[in-house]
């Protein structure tokens, strides 16, 4: 019997230690060979994991500030002007000329972020009309309401980034879930789901949010939901798909005959098989969501005023066209981020290509 | 011998630096059949097809001369003059060379005007003419249809008809009968003779089938990876083989391995009776849209199985047979009584769960039914998840560990075994893995859908044998569904032959094969031997 299997060179040499590379571990190889598409993925992952710190990277207030022998930390805590011998119960502003001569001088000394602005600082102390161009003091710019551009960017990005993330989650989730229920049941099931698709489908999402927009307080939550609602249905054609073939593999058969039950089979057999669309789609579902969030900000349909975001910038830029660095710095953040998504989405898709899985 | 129409020197293949036909010398007389034998992977195929740069991404070298000239110095533009005109090709699977878009008479046309200066009605007249040739019945109302209208033996009679259209000198068969069934495989070859002698061509038939060899080919060349291995008359290759995988090739027809002593009267493993299945279809138009046809797979199917015993069901495609194992395995509704040790299938998995330990299955094609996605320890394991949970993690890991080893699977050919991916295995080794699957919960009863169908013959041979020494190991009952006589006369106790859903002869395997009563059962042996 021993004739028939084709025994490895290596049999009779010192053991080897073999590593066995499960399918979805080649793929990450394969990917990792994509040179654009594997750096992508590590440049966005950094610019995320920066945006998630970006209080200690961009904000009015100093990290720490030793003052009279004490030691602050305004980042954490807000302290009254009085704190620092001004005359004020008010937080301190530490933009305020007199606040940050009192805590960098005699001894006393501050540490400030790298920019020196936050989302919703308004520099009162600012020497330039707003909009003002570029210049030391805040490095792209201010908006029309003389905010911190690049501190503006920062945070919008790390709103975008972390609405697309959670959408594309929400929808994954829904859409699989969906997808996996009306390909391993088919007959009825499929029927009856398919009809409530298409009925679903055909409301008009975008009156449904001005609509909505309208009742509710505006809110990053409500946006989500409303988004949620409706990001489900293409993912779930998919997954459908991908069901409906592999259901009638030999391997479905074989664990059926050994009396394994449905939700084990669909979610031990079948949905490993089938989430080569879903792994696909990420990016490009990724960036459609920041694209979506970025469109109704512009609309002014999206997060409530005062959010920072890329779509309320690009209308600002569209507002003040003659300030050209609002609309530039926006525009670039946004085509990068969509960019590498792409880019990360293409490299994806070529290590899942199943044409291409065996070399 | 004549002169040579194709002289192959020193022909070799290799795609991207990897050579995979290492010098190949080979020759055809005009008029002569040639056969270039060998398993899958030997390379037969694209030696064939690289004579007339039709494989991709290949860098051929050496020489073939073919009426004088050096086939592989040819322009692309020459050999399009070559190709359909002097060497014709027909392939494996008739459905998927045809375009399913145009008529056959389109099709034939198509190729007659494209290397003959014929009008539409001059080609349309030679095409009817070419089905006439090839046999097809009514061939003025044939050419009209479309090749999914046709049955899998008049497409390919279709094909064969295109490929001589512009009476090419040589033939270029690759494996032309495989995808049919066996009764119609002699067919076509006599047809293919009967042309070959009729319009005085050479033919190169690629085949894996020595069946195929000895009644057709004149000469035979056998290949093995990627090497010639050994070459001469058919007669005397056969007779006094030289080499030893040609050896091995001609002995790998399998062998009666069957204990004959186990007794068929025994408190039987499975029983049916009047057992039918049925299959909603679709009703085209109107009616359609309210309710469905019925189609009835199986019908009044009655057997009984004794432990330790094989029944083989044989029959060609969409006879019935596959439905009845899926029927068999409790994974289609039927009506009709089918019990196993007593129990019958119900309409709730929970029941079902103490029935499934007593039948499992082996499916035909070993790349689809192990999960791609899993590794051996899950697949081989997962029976004993379902049917004794308890277990603890050591005792099931032991228990797999025998399984594979019962199966000839072992660390000590696969280090780090448990571990590994379907997807490093070979086909016969990924069906023994299969079998282990099936065999951790100790059925009683395996179904065996078409087995070793999909396997090489000398992989085949060694699959059978491994399940006739399990069969006596264990005391298995085996229900063998093959399309295969070889097969069932090698394993089978006791055949039931299937057509149309009917049984049409039943038995104990000797008495079927050797004395058929009914006229299908004599077409069937006929064929096979």
């Amino acid at each position: 019997m021993s004739s028939s299997i084709d025994s490895p060179a290596a049999a009779t040499g010192p053991v080897k230690k073999f590593v066995h590379t499960s399918p979805g571990r080649r793929a990450w190889q394969r990917f990792r060979r994509n040179r654009l598409g594997f750096y992508s993925l590590v440049i966005f992952t950094t610019m995320v994991v920066l945006s998630l710190f970006a209080e200690v990277l961009s904000n009015d207030k100093p990290l720490i500030v030793r003052y009279e022998g004490q030691w602050y930390f305004p980042i954490a805590r807000d302290y009254p002007e009085t704190v620092f011998g001004g005359d004020f119960h008010t937080p301190a502003d530490y933009l305020d000329p007199f606040v940050r001569e009192r805590i960098t001088t005699g001894g006393n000394w501050a540490i400030f972020p790298l920019n020196h602005y936050g989302p919703r600082t308004l520099n009162y102390f600012a020497s330039q009309p707003n909009p003002s161009a570029p210049s030391r003091e805040n490095l792209f710019g201010t908006d029309d309401r003389g905010r911190d551009l690049l501190a503006q960017l920062i945070y919008g990005f790390r709103v975008s980034a972390l609405f697309g993330l959670a959408l594309t989650v929400i929808g994954v989730a829904v859409g699989v879930l969906t997808g996996a229920v009306q390909g391993y049941f088919g007959g009825k099931t499929d029927l009856a789901f398919q009809r409530f698709i298409e009925i679903w489908g055909s409301m008009p999402e975008l009156y449904l949010l001005i609509i909505f927009s309208a009742v509710f307080a505006p809110s990053v939550a409500l946006l989500l939901i409303l988004l949620s609602l409706f990001g489900w249905m293409g993912l779930s054609d998919y997954v459908r798909a991908e069901f409906l073939r592999n259901r009638q593999m030999d391997y479905v058969r074989a664990a059926r005959a050994l009396g394994v039950g449905n939700s084990r089979i669909m979610w031990r057999h079948i949905l490993p098989n089938s989430m080569t669309p879903v792994v696909t789609f990420l990016p490009f579902r990724m960036s459609a969501a920041i694209l979506a969030l970025t469109s109704l900000d512009f609309l002014g349909l999206g997060v409530p005023p005062g959010t920072p975001s890329l779509g309320e910038l690009l209308s600002q830029g569209k507002a003040n066209i003659d300030a050209w660095w609002i609309s530039i710095s926006t525009f670039s953040v946004l085509v990068l981020t969509l960019l590498l998504l792409t880019f990360m989405g293409d490299a994806l898709r070529d290590a899942l290509d199943p044409r291409k899985a065996e070399t | 011998m004549t002169t040579s129409l194709l002289d192959v020197k020193d022909l070799r293949v290799s795609f991207g630096g990897k050579e995979v036909v290492h010098g190949v010398d080979f020759h055809i007389g005009a008029g002569e059949k040639l056969a270039l034998v060998g398993e899958s992977g030997s390379g037969k195929t694209v030696t064939a097809l690289s004579l007339l740069r039709l494989v991709h991404n290949a860098t051929v070298t050496g020489s073939a001369q073919f009426d004088g000239r050096d086939l592989l110095r040819l322009s692309e533009r020459e050999l399009l003059g070559v190709r359909g005109r002097e060497i014709a090709m027909i392939f494996q699977e008739p459905m998927t060379a045809l375009n399913p878009l145009y008529t056959i008479g389109n099709q034939i046309a198509e190729v007659l005007q494209l290397k003959q200066p014929l009008s539409g009605q001059q080609a349309h007249q030679a095409s009817i003419q070419l089905l006439a040739d090839t046999g097809i019945p009514d061939p003025e109302r044939r050419i009209n249809a479309f090749p999914h209208q046709l049955s899998g033996g008049q497409r390919q009679r279709a094909m064969i008809a295109m490929a001589l259209a512009c009476r090419p000198k040589l033939l270029l068969a690759d494996e032309p009968t495989t995808a049919l069934d066996v009764t119609l495989r002699g067919q076509i070859l006599d047809l293919l003779g009967d042309l070959q002698r009729r319009y005085g061509m050479s033919v190169l038939l690629i085949t894996h089938d020595l069946n195929l060899v000895r009644k057709f080919a004149d000469r035979v060349a056998v290949m093995e990876d990627g090497w010639l291995v050994e070459r001469g008359d058919v007669g005397s290759v056969f007779a006094a083989p030289q080499h030893a995988y040609t050896r091995k090739l001609i002995e790998s027809r399998p062998e009666r391995e069957v204990d004959e002593s186990v007794p068929p009267a025994a408190q039987p493993v499975m029983r049916a009776n009047d057992l039918r299945v049925k299959y909603a279809i679709p009703i085209p138009g109107v009616r359609g849209w309210f309710s469905k046809g019925e189609f009835v797979a199986v019908k009044r199917a009655g057997f009984s199985i004794a432990p330790g015993r094989t029944l083989g069901v044989v029959g060609e495609s969409g006879s019935g047979k596959s439905t009845l194992a899926l029927a068999a395995l409790g994974l289609l509704p039927h009506g009709g009584e089918l019990d196993v040790m007593g129990r019958r299938w119900g309409p709730d998995a929970a029941s079902n769960r103490a029935i499934r330990r007593l039948v499992q299955v082996v499916f035909q094609d070993p790349f689809s039914s192990l999960s791609p996605r899993m590794t051996i320890e899950e697949i081989a394991g997962e029976g004993l998840l379902v049917h004794e949970p308890g277990l603890p993690l050591p005792q099931r890991r032991e228990r797999v560990i025998q399984a594979l080893a019962d199966v000839g699977l072992g660390e000590r050919q696969f280090p780090g075994l448990l571990q590994r991916y379907p997807h490093e295995f070979s086909g016969g080794q990924r069906q023994r893995l299969a079998i282990a699957r099936a065999l951790i919960v100790q059925p009683q009863l395996l179904v065996l859908d078409e087995p070793t169908s999909a396997l090489d013959v000398t992989i085949q041979k060694q699959v059978l044998k491994l399940l006739s020494q399990l069969q006596k190991d264990k005391g298995l009952s085996y229900l063998l569904i093959t399309h295969d006589v070889d097969v069932i006369r090698a394993m089978a106790h006791d055949v039931m032959v299937m057509k149309d859903g009917d049984i049409v002869e039943s038995g104990s395997v000797l008495q079927v094969l050797d004395a058929p009563r009914d006229e299908y059962t004599r077409t069937l042996v006929a064929a096979a031997s």
